[in-house]
C-alpha cells in the first residue's frame, strides 16, 4: 500500500513535470515555426536576417531596412525581412554571446563586438571587413541645455562651476556614458598641458557637480527631459538632437570645443550567419550602409554620415568644427577600459567607488 | 449588541474613521496618484492615438505574449501553490524549514540573475544545450528555450513561483490539523479531505494568491527582458512598453503609457472577476452581520 | 522511539510521499537547477577574489543600502498592510471594493513604469515632490526615494497576507474576549494579534526579500551614486554583467541570496512554531 503510494507519488511528480515542460515546448514549437523563418535564412524566397542593435538606433534602423528591403526586392526580385532587435549596447552583446540567433549586430562600442568575437561567433579581422573600420556612421558628445541656456553653458569648464548640476550617466554601467568621461578627460589634458592629476582634478569636479548618475543614456535623458532635473545634460549628439525635435522650444544643444569621435560598428556574425545561410544577404546589408540614399537616413536621424560630402549637407545639423579626438588617443579600448573604467581605477578613483 | 455603551460605541466609531481615513491617504499617494499619472499621459495625444497606440501589430502580439506566459504561469504555480501548502501545513518533517525557505528564493533573486539562469541553463552557453540539440536533431524540430516563448514562459513561472503557497500556508496555519486529522481517522481519502475540509477554509487565500500570481506575471519585466529579444515575436506588453519608452519620441512614450493602461485594465479586469466571484459566494452564504 | 511514534501520529493525513514528491520535483526542475547553474559561475573565483571583491567599498554600501532600505520599506508595508487589511475586512464604507481592487496594481505595472512614474511625481518638480521639496525633504534620488519604490512594489505582500488570515478569525472570538472585560486595545493585542503575527510576519518577509533583490523600479528613483550611496545591490550586479563579468555578478547574486535565504529561514522557523504553537491549544 505505501510502496504504491510511493511510486503514484514519483510518477504523478514526474507526469507534472513533463506536462509543464511538454506544455513549454510545444509553445516553443510554434514560436520556432514562426521564429524559424526568421532565423533560417531561405524561406520561399525569403530571406530573413536579424539586425542586434542597441537603443538610440531604432528609428534610423527604422527606416534603413524599409529603404534596404526595397533596394534589395528590386535587385535580386527576391524578398528580405530584417528582424530588429534593441537594448542596452553591452546587454545587447551579452545576448548574442549567450545565444541569440543575430546575422549582424550593429553596437555603441567596438569593445562590444571585440566580446562577441572572444567568444568565438565573429571572424577575427571584423573591423576591416567594411570601410573606415567597419563603422559606417559616428556620433560625438554634446550638451544639453535648458532654451535661452540660462547657466551660460559653453564648454566643458562651465561645467564645474559651483552650483551647475550636471545629469551625467554611470560610466560603470553603461558603456555609452564611458565616451561622456573620455571626452571631458581629454579636454581636461589638453587645457593643463597633458597633466594627468590636473585632469583628475578637473574630472573629479565634474562629477562631483552630477547630481543623478542614471543607469545609460536613455534614464539621464528621461531625467533631464522628463523629469526637469539639472541644467546640463552630457548626452550623445544623435539623442540630444532628438530631445531639441521632440520638445522645439525647450532645449538647446552646445557642442563643446573638444569632443571624441564614437565610432559605433558593425559587423556579421559569422557562426549564426553561415548557420543560417545568411551571409551574404548580411553583407550586402551592412555595405548598403555606405550608399549616399543610406547615408541620408543616417544624417536626417542625428548620427554623422560618413559620407563627407553629405555630411556637409548637414552641416546646419552638426557642428563640423569641434575637435574630435579617437579613442585610439588613449590607447584603444581595452587600454582605456583597464585605465579609466575596471575596478579601482581612475574613475572609482576619482568618485569615491 | 446592547452590551456596547454610547461611549464605547463612539470610541469605536472614532477608530473606525481614522483607520479608514489612513488608509485612504496612503493608497491615494502610492497608487492612485501614479495610475492618474499613467492615465493623464497616456491620453496625452488624445483618445484616437490612444486607441491606434493600442492597436498596433508589436503591441497585440506582446499582449498575446503576456497572456499566454501568465496563464501557463498561474495554473502550474496554483497546482504547484496548493501541493506545496498542503505539505507544509499538515506535516511535520525533518528539512521543513529549509524546504520552505527554498520555495521562497525566487522572491529574492534579483530578476536580472533569474533571467540569466535559465540562459545559463538552456543557452549556448548552458549544460543543457547540447541536450536540446541532440533533442532537436533526433526529432527533425527545432525547439528552442531561452530567446524564445518557453523562455518567456519559464522565467514568468519562476519569479512567480512562490505567491500561491505563501498565501495558503498561513491561513492553513492558523487553522491547524485536528480536522483533517479527525477526517482521515474516520476513513476519508485524502483528496476529499482536501475538498470538504481543506479547501473551504483556503479558497479566499487561493483566490488572492492566483490574482497576485496573475499580476505579477503581467507586469514581470527584469526577468523576461534578459530571455526575450525579439520585438513583435517574443516581446512581452511590460517589454514592449519598455521599446517603446526608450524609443524616445513624445509620441511614443505616450505609446508607452497607453499600453501601461491596458495592463491596468487587464488587471482590472481580473479585479471585477474577483468581485464577482466573492459577491455570489457571499450571496449564498448566510449574510454575516459585518461591520459592528 | 517515543519520537518516532509521536512523527507517525502526526502522518495521520494522508499524502505525505505524494505532496513531498512533486514539490521537490517542480522546485528543483523550475528553480533550484536553474539558479545553481548560474551560480556556479561564482566559482570561478578565487576565494580571495571572491572575498575581495565582496568586502569592496562600493559593494558593501550597495548592501547595506539594499537591506536597510529594504528593512524599512518592509516595516512599513506591515504596519500599512495590517491597517489596510483590517480596514478591508472589517469596515464597510463607500469605495471599499475600489481600495480593495487597488491594492495588486504595483504587481501589474512593469517594474519600470512604476520606477518612472514615482520618480517623476516626486522629484522637485513634480507632485506632491514639489510640496515635499518646499519642507525640505528630497524624495527621488535618495534613500527615501528607493524606500518608497520598495513600499510601492511591497505593500501587496502584507495585505494579502493579513487579509485572509482576519477574514478567518471568528468575530464572536473578540467579542467574547471583550464581554469577559478586556478592553478593545487589549483584545486586539491579546486575542487578534497573536492570530495575524505569523501571516503579517509572512509578508514582512516576503516583501522584505523582494525588496532586497529589486532592480527596476529603484534605477530610477535612486539616482545610483556611489558617493550618496545609493546603488542598490542589483544596480552593482548589473554593472558586473555589462562587463560581461559573469563571476563577479554571480558571487554577489550568492551573497544576497544567502542573506536573503537566512532572513527568511528564520521567518519561516518563527512562522512554524506559532503554527505548532497554535495547533497543539
Amino acid at each position: 500500500m505505501k510502496k504504491r503510494k510511493k511510486i503514484l507519488g514519483l510518477t504523478l511528480a514526474a507526469t507534472l513535470a513533463a506536462a509543464s515542460f511538454a506544455g513549454c515546448s510545444n509553445s516553443g514549437n510554434n514560436s520556432s515555426s514562426g521564429s524559424s523563418t526568421a532565423n533560417t535564412g531561405n524561406d520561399g524566397g525569403k530571406v530573413t536576417i536579424t539586425n542586434v542593435s542597441y537603443d538610440p538606433t531604432r528609428e534610423l534602423y527604422q527606416k534603413y531596412d524599409e529603404l534596404f528591403e526595397k533596394y534589395y526586392k528590386e535587385k535580386h526580385g527576391s524578398e528580405v525581412e530584417v528582424v530588429q532587435s534593441h537594448g542596452g549596447s553591452g546587454k545587447q552583446a551579452r545576448s548574442v554571446i549567450e545565444g541569440s540567433d543575430a546575422d549582424v549586430v550593429t553596437l555603441a562600442l567596438e569593445h562590444d563586438i571585440t566580446l562577441i568575437e572572444q567568444a568565438g561567433l565573429i571572424n577575427s579581422g571584423w573591423i576591416n571587413e567594411f570601410d573606415l573600420d567597419s563603422s559606417p556612421y559616428t556620433s560625438t558628445i554634446v550638451f544639453l541645455v535648458r532654451k535661452g541656456n540660462p547657466k551660460q553653458i559653453k564648454d566643458w569648464d562651465d561645467l564645474i562651476r559651483d552650483g551647475i548640476e550636471i545629469i551625467n550617466p554611470d560610466p560603470k554601467s553603461s558603456g555609452g556614458a564611458c565616451w561622456n568621461f573620455l571626452a571631458s578627460w581629454k579636454y581636461a589634458l589638453d587645457k593643463n598641458g597633458n597633466d594627468e592629476d590636473k585632469a583628475k582634478e578637473f574630472v573629479t569636479k565634474l562629477y562631483a557637480n552630477v547630481t543623478v548618475m542614471d543607469s545609460g543614456a536613455r534614464g539621464a535623458t528621461t531625467t533631464f527631459v522628463e523629469n526637469g532635473q539639472g541644467d546640463v545634460l552630457v548626452a550623445w549628439e544623435n539623442e540630444a538632437i532628438n530631445s531639441v525635435a521632440e520638445y522645439p522650444d525647450e532645449y538647446e544643444i552646445v557642442t563643446p570645443s573638444i569632443s571624441i569621435l564614437a565610432q559605433p560598428s558593425v559587423a556579421i556574425v559569422d557562426a549564426n550567419a553561415d548557420k543560417n545561410g545568411t551571409q551574404e544577404v548580411a553583407k550586402e546589408y551592412l555595405e548598403y550602409l555606405y550608399t549616399e540614399d543610406a547615408q541620408k537616413i543616417i544624417g536626417e536621424n542625428g548620427y554623422r554620415p560618413t559620407n563627407e560630402e553629405i555630411l556637409k549637407s548637414f552641416s546646419d545639423k552638426f557642428d563640423l568644427n569641434v575637435t574630435l579626438c579617437k579613442i585610439d588617443d588613449f590607447g584603444g579600448w581595452d587600454a582605456a577600459y583597464e585605465k579609466f573604467f575596471d575596478d579601482g581605477a581612475i574613475f572609482d578613483e576619482i568618485y569615491g567607488n | 449588541m446592547e452590551i456596547l455603551d454610547e461611549k464605547e460605541l463612539k470610541a469605536k466609531k472614532r477608530t473606525k474613521y481614522i483607520l479608514i481615513a489612513v488608509s485612504v491617504i496612503f493608497i491615494v499617494f502610492l497608487l492612485v496618484l501614479p495610475l492618474i499619472s499613467i492615465v493623464v499621459n497616456s491620453l496625452k495625444k488624445g483618445l484616437d492615438f490612444y486607441f491606434s497606440a493600442l492597436s498596433t501589430e508589436y503591441v497585440l502580439s506582446s499582449l498575446g505574449v503576456t497572456l499566454l506566459a501568465t496563464v501557463i504561469a498561474v495554473i502550474v504555480n496554483t497546482i504547484f501553490g496548493v501541493i506545496a501548502a498542503w505539505l507544509l501545513t499538515k506535516f511535520t518533517f525533518r528539512g521543513q524549514h529549509v524546504l520552505s525557505t527554498l520555495i521562497d528564493i525566487p522572491f529574492s533573486i534579483s530578476p536580472v540573475i533569474a533571467g540569466l539562469a535559465f540562459i545559463m541553463t538552456f543557452g549556448s552557453l548552458g549544460w543543457a544545450s547540447g541536450i536540446i540539440d541532440s533533442i532537436n536533431n533526433a526529432l527533425g524540430t527545432n525547439i528552442r528555450i531561452v530567446f524564445a516563448i518557453p523562455g518567456v514562459v519559464l522565467a514568468t513561472i519562476f519569479v512567480t513561483f512562490p505567491f500561491v503557497s505563501r498565501e495558503i500556508v498561513p491561513v492553513l496555519n492558523s487553522v491547524g490539523r485536528d480536522e483533517e486529522e479527525a477526517a482521515a481517522l474516520m476513513g476519508a481519502k485524502g483528496f476529499t479531505i482536501f475538498r470538504r475540509v481543506t479547501f473551504p477554509h483556503i479558497k479566499w487565500a487561493l483566490l488572492y494568491g492566483v490574482i497576485l500570481c496573475t499580476a505579477r506575471a503581467l507586469g514581470e519585466f527584469g526577468a523576461v527582458s534578459a530571455l526575450s529579444k525579439t520585438r513583435g515575436k517574443t516581446f512581452t506588453l511590460p517589454l514592449e512598453i519598455d521599446a517603446l519608452y526608450m524609443s524616445g519620441s513624445a509620441d511614443s512614450i505616450t505609446a508607452a503609457f497607453a499600453a501601461s493602461s491596458l495592463l491596468v485594465v487587464i488587471a482590472l479586469i481580473v479585479l471585477v472577476l474577483r468581485n464577482i466571484l466573492e459577491f455570489g459566494v457571499l450571496n449564498k452564504k448566510k449574510k454575516k452581520g459585518k461591520d459592528r | 522511539m517515543a519520537l518516532k511514534r509521536r512523527a507517525k501520529q502526526v502522518r495521520v493525513i494522508p499524502g505525505f510521499r505524494l505532496t513531498l514528491g512533486i514539490t521537490i520535483a517542480l522546485l528543483s526542475l523550475l528553480i533550484l537547477i536553474p539558479l545553481a547553474s548560474v551560480l556556479v559561475y561564482s566559482f570561478q573565483l578565487s576565494p580571495a577574489e571572491f572575498w575581495k571583491l565582496i568586502t569592496a567599498k562600493n559593494v558593501l554600501t550597495a548592501f547595506g543600502t539594499s537591506i536597510v532600505c529594504s528593512v524599512i520599506a518592509a516595516l512599513i508595508n506591515a504596519v500599512f498592510g495590517l491597517i489596510l487589511a483590517w480596514v478591508l475586512v472589517k469596515y464597510d464604507f463607500p469605495g471599499k471594493r475600489i481600495l480593495d481592487g487597488l491594492i495588486e496594481l504595483p504587481f501589474a505595472l512593469p517594474t519600470a513604469v512604476a520606477g518612472i512614474t514615482l520618480s517623476k511625481m516626486y522629484s522637485n518638480t513634480g507632485f506632491p515632490g514639489s510640496f515635499f521639496s518646499s519642507i525640505g525633504i528630497d524624495v527621488s534620488y535618495t534613500h527615501i526615494g528607493i524606500v518608497l519604490a520598495l513600499i510601492f512594489i511591497g505593500i501587496p505582500f502584507t495585505v494579502r497576507a493579513v487579509q485572509p488570515v482576519l477574514e478567518k478569525i471568528d468575530d464572536q472570538y473578540e467579542e467574547a474576549a471583550y464581554i469577559l472585560g478586556s478592553s478593545r486595545t487589549r483584545t486586539f493585542w491579546k486575542v487578534i494579534f497573536p492570530e495575524l503575527f505569523p501571516a503579517l510576519l509572512t509578508g514582512f518577509g516576503l516583501a522584505l526579500a523582494r525588496g532586497i533583490g529589486e532592480y527596476g523600479s529603484v534605477i530610477y528613483i535612486s539616482g545610483n551614486s556611489a558617493k550618496n550611496g545609493t546603488q542598490v545591490v542589483s544596480y552593482v550586479i548589473m554593472q558586473k554583467l555589462e562587463r560581461m563579468d559573469y563571476a563577479s555578478a554571480t558571487a554577489i547574486a550568492l551573497v544576497l541570496l544567502i542573506i536573503s535565504f537566512a532572513l527568511l529561514f528564520v521567518i519561516n522557523i518563527i512562522q512554524i512554531r506559532r503554527a505548532k504553537r497554535i495547533s497543539l491549544r
